[in-house]
């Protein structure tokens, strides 16, 4: 890793083309000069007519934007495929398994696999779950898993997010977008299809609702609202679902069941999907000062009169300092060997990884452990000798509070840019769904650094997406 | 369905509406201070037209003169004026998105379009054939809304949340502009109106898209009587009174069935019609022109309160 130039899913080594990206390339050649341009333009404006768009925090000039398209699409064989999908799957259960016994009698850490102040002391414990029992026993129903590739056969999770992963609308509108473009690459490959996401995440939300609901249960998103930066998503999600599109205010609580204020009165929900933080649930138990949350909304769930997706309390199992202890975790409840690879990680609170780190911090990743979005992070080798300084104090201020990575090569992808067609960095988010069974809808959100050797691919750091083929054998 | 998005549907509605009504009021208060031929006449037309607009009060605090730079700013973009063309594109945007899911793509197309066009409008281009033409273009948005609506909504409840919206502002609107005129209206010993009052006449309707059709119904020249019988109780003229409660009530009715249950707002609706059911122009005037306006504005009012009381509007 780090010194041999990238791997790039197009072309080998050699200048040849790779072969799942064979059909692509001579579609690519048979194209006109400015049909590439022209396509970039038409998508643009498909994207703002859709008011596809996102709010990036702190930016004043203009409250939506669209994320960048790119029009070359990123394309996996169906052999990559399965060994991703088996390897993802084998995490989303290891994962479920571990919160399942982390809020239950916590053998894990009796058996001290994982060291018992990591997950008490953590801030993303939530001591309101301990033996609550959500639907089927799942934690985390709705989970995206950050992928990255740096070479034919080697893919590392960076991150597994059990939250409230974001982006699937992005997947959803990429292929839209794509068949819209260029509908004649669609008649030459076997493209799997993503389509079926929206329908499959509402057998997921039904199959989850509470034992006790009778007849076919109500279904919610919960949004924060109209401001916040994924409304889009939340609201192109429940018309998907055919479900209702809450706001904390639409909801109240009685007699330990929610309902919804409707135009005939109150009407229970089952399921609710929420795209809230934990903290801003219900003021009742979480943050009092939430205005997004609905009181005694957890006092309804622990009474097992409705089911939250995902469950309070899954960022335990994604925290950046658990990380480290994911393949322990698969051993422990699995009894496999991981099937995909973390990210070496260093753990700053060791003294000698510690002075590892310092020393070579012009080569490494640091990321604050609750650090999201490309926020609060270094990367080395694009960084100045001021930044390294500035994180190399916050490093000793903190040691606890940091987790850093070698700088990995992140595979690099054909894309459009102002200078015609060039290499960029993209990373993976496959989108799984577990429910009365696991659906990894394949393909997911592919994303793309758009400035040359940049390996920050965050839509709010200025990233741009590509539609993902997953082909079919 | 949500009350949210019950009260949503229906202000999205009005607010499309109300931009179609503010376009149409400052184009004929353009018109007629253009036609002026007195002294001060130009500014005296502006200002009764802010009046049936109901924004002169808050034109007064900002402006000295009322001139049609000032004013036609002050109608399409400043947002200090609730109802300016600006205000009610953003605040139906807006509601638009937070029903997002309870819209088609093309009725949400339109307005997004429309607010996203509007929005990279620069004012200080709007001068001379620039105003007319952009007037004419927020009426269009209105008809491609209505447009949207009608050959891609299901017809549900949300239907009818958006179908109520769209006409009590409607009404509120007509009659607001029959009041600012109601004197001109009004019958005299003379029953042929002098230059003046024509020029009047026609401008009344003109702002109701009523000074072609009215020849096809009453085969005669304008006269105060039928233009008043015309925008307050003929039934097939699109935006008079009794059109605009008469698919008000039977949308209620189907509410009333969908939902199996009569509500405050049928009885309020019930008593508006009793102001126009079986009238007929002679009570009215004989009543007080004014008056009878003045009671409908009240009334309608309380349609949309009795409305937000019987559908959890909150």
């Amino acid at each position: 890793m780090g010194d041999k130039s990238p791997f790039d899913e197009m072309r080998n080594a050699d200048g040849s083309v790779r072969e799942p990206y064979r059909q692509l390339d001579a579609w690519l050649k048979e194209q006109p000069d400015e049909a590439l341009g022209l396509m970039a333009a038409d998508a643009e404006g498909i994207f703002r007519r859709l008011g596809i768009t996102f709010a990036v925090y702190g930016s004043s000039e203009a409250t939506e934007k669209i994320i960048p398209f790119d029009v070359i699409p990123r394309i996996i064989s169906a052999m990559e495929w399965r060994k991703l999908s088996k390897g993802i799957e084998q995490r989303v259960r290891a994962l479920n398994a571990f919160l399942h016994d982390i809020y239950h009698r916590q053998e894990i850490l009796k058996a001290g696999r994982i060291p018992e102040k990591l997950i008490l002391q953590n801030s993303a414990f939530a001591p309101e779950m301990m033996g609550l029992d959500p639907a089927r026993g799942i934690y985390s129903h709705i989970i995206g898993v950050d992928i990255v590739r740096v070479g034919p056969d080697e893919f590392y999770v960076l991150e597994d997010n059990l939250r409230t992963p974001s982006g699937v609308s992005y997947m959803l509108e990429d292929r839209e977008a794509m068949l819209q473009l260029a509908p004649d690459l669609f008649q030459r490959l076997k493209i799997a299809p993503v389509e079926t996401y929206p329908e499959n995440l509402r057998r997921t939300l039904e199959s989850v609702a509470p034992a006790n609901t009778s007849g076919a249960p109500t279904i919610a998103v919960l949004t924060p609202g109209i401001y916040n930066s994924a409304y889009f998503e939340h609201s192109f999600l429940a018309d998907q679902m055919g479900a209702q599109l809450c706001e904390g205010p639409d909801l109240f609580v009685d007699g330990g069941k929610v309902f919804m204020r409707t135009t005939t009165g109150p009407e229970q929900v089952h399921v609710i999907y929420r795209r809230i933080d934990d903290d801003y649930l219900d003021p009742l138990t979480f943050r009092p000062d939430s205005m997004l949350g609905v009181p005694g909304l957890f006092d309804a769930y622990r009474a097992g009169n409705v089911t939250l997706v995902n469950a309070p309390g899954t960022g335990i199992a994604d925290d950046k300092a658990v990380y480290t202890y994911v393949p322990e975790i698969i051993e422990f409840y699995l009894g496999e060997k991981a099937l995909l690879s973390n990210v070496p990680t260093y753990n700053c609170t060791d003294d000698d990884q510690r002075a590892y780190v310092l020393e070579h911090i012009a080569e490494l990743v640091v990321k604050e452990v609750h650090g999201s979005g490309g926020y609060g992070m270094l990367v080395g080798p694009a960084s100045t000798k001021e930044q390294q300084e500035l994180f190399k104090q916050k490093i000793l201020a903190r040691p606890d509070n940091y987790i850093v990575q070698p700088t990995l090569a992140l595979s690099t992808c054909p894309t459009y840019v102002d200078a015609g067609i060039a290499p960029r960095h993209v990373d993976l988010r496959p989108y799984v769904l577990v429910g009365d069974q696991i659906r990894i809808t394949p393909g997911g959100l592919t994303r793309v650094a758009l400035t040359a050797g940049s390996l920050v691919v965050n839509s709010s750091q200025g990233g741009g997406t590509k539609d993902t083929w997953v082909l079919e054998d | 369905m949500l009350g949210r998005t019950a009260q949503n549907l229906f202000w999205l509605s009005r607010y499309v509406e109300r931009a179609e009504n503010m376009a149409r009021l400052l184009d004929v208060g353009y018109r007629m201070s253009l036609t002026s031929r007195r002294e001060g006449g130009a500014a005296e037309h502006l200002v009764s037209m802010m009046q049936a607009a109901e924004v002169d009060e808050a034109f007064a605090e900002k402006h000295e003169v009322a001139d049609v730079a000032a004013v036609s700013n002050f109608m399409l973009f400043d947002e200090a004026n609730p109802s300016s063309v600006r205000s009610c594109l953003l605040a139906a945007r807006t509601n638009a998105r937070s029903v997002r899911t309870a819209l088609t793509l093309e009725v949400w197309e339109t307005i997004n379009a429309a607010w996203l066009e509007f929005a990279a409008i620069r004012p200080r281009d709007i001068t001379g054939a620039k105003l007319p033409e952009l007037l004419g273009w927020v009426k269009q948005v209105s008809h491609q809304f209505r447009g949207a609506l009608i050959s891609t909504i299901l017809r549900d409840d949300g239907y009818s949340f958006s179908t109520i919206g769209g006409y009590v502002e409607r009404a509120d609107n007509t009659a607001r502009i029959l009041d600012m005129k109601y004197y001109v209206l009004l019958p005299r010993a003379t029953l042929v109106g002098g230059d003046v009052d024509i020029q009047q006449w026609t401008l009344i309707l003109r702002a109701a898209s009523a000074h072609r059709s009215y020849r096809h119904v009453y085969h005669d020249r304008y006269k105060a009587w039928n233009i008043a019988d015309y925008l307050i109780l003929r039934p097939e003229m699109p935006r008079s009174l009794s059109f605009c409660f008469s698919h008000i009530t039977r949308t209620l009715e189907m509410l009333a069935v969908a939902y199996d249950k009569r509500l405050p707002c049928h009885d309020a609706v019930a008593e508006v019609n009793a102001m126009l059911d079986g009238n007929n122009m002679d009570a009215i005037f004989q009543n007080g022109l004014h008056e009878f306006l003045t009671e409908f504005i009240a009334r309608n009012n309380r349609l949309t309160e009795a409305l937000s009381e019987s559908y959890n509007f909150y």
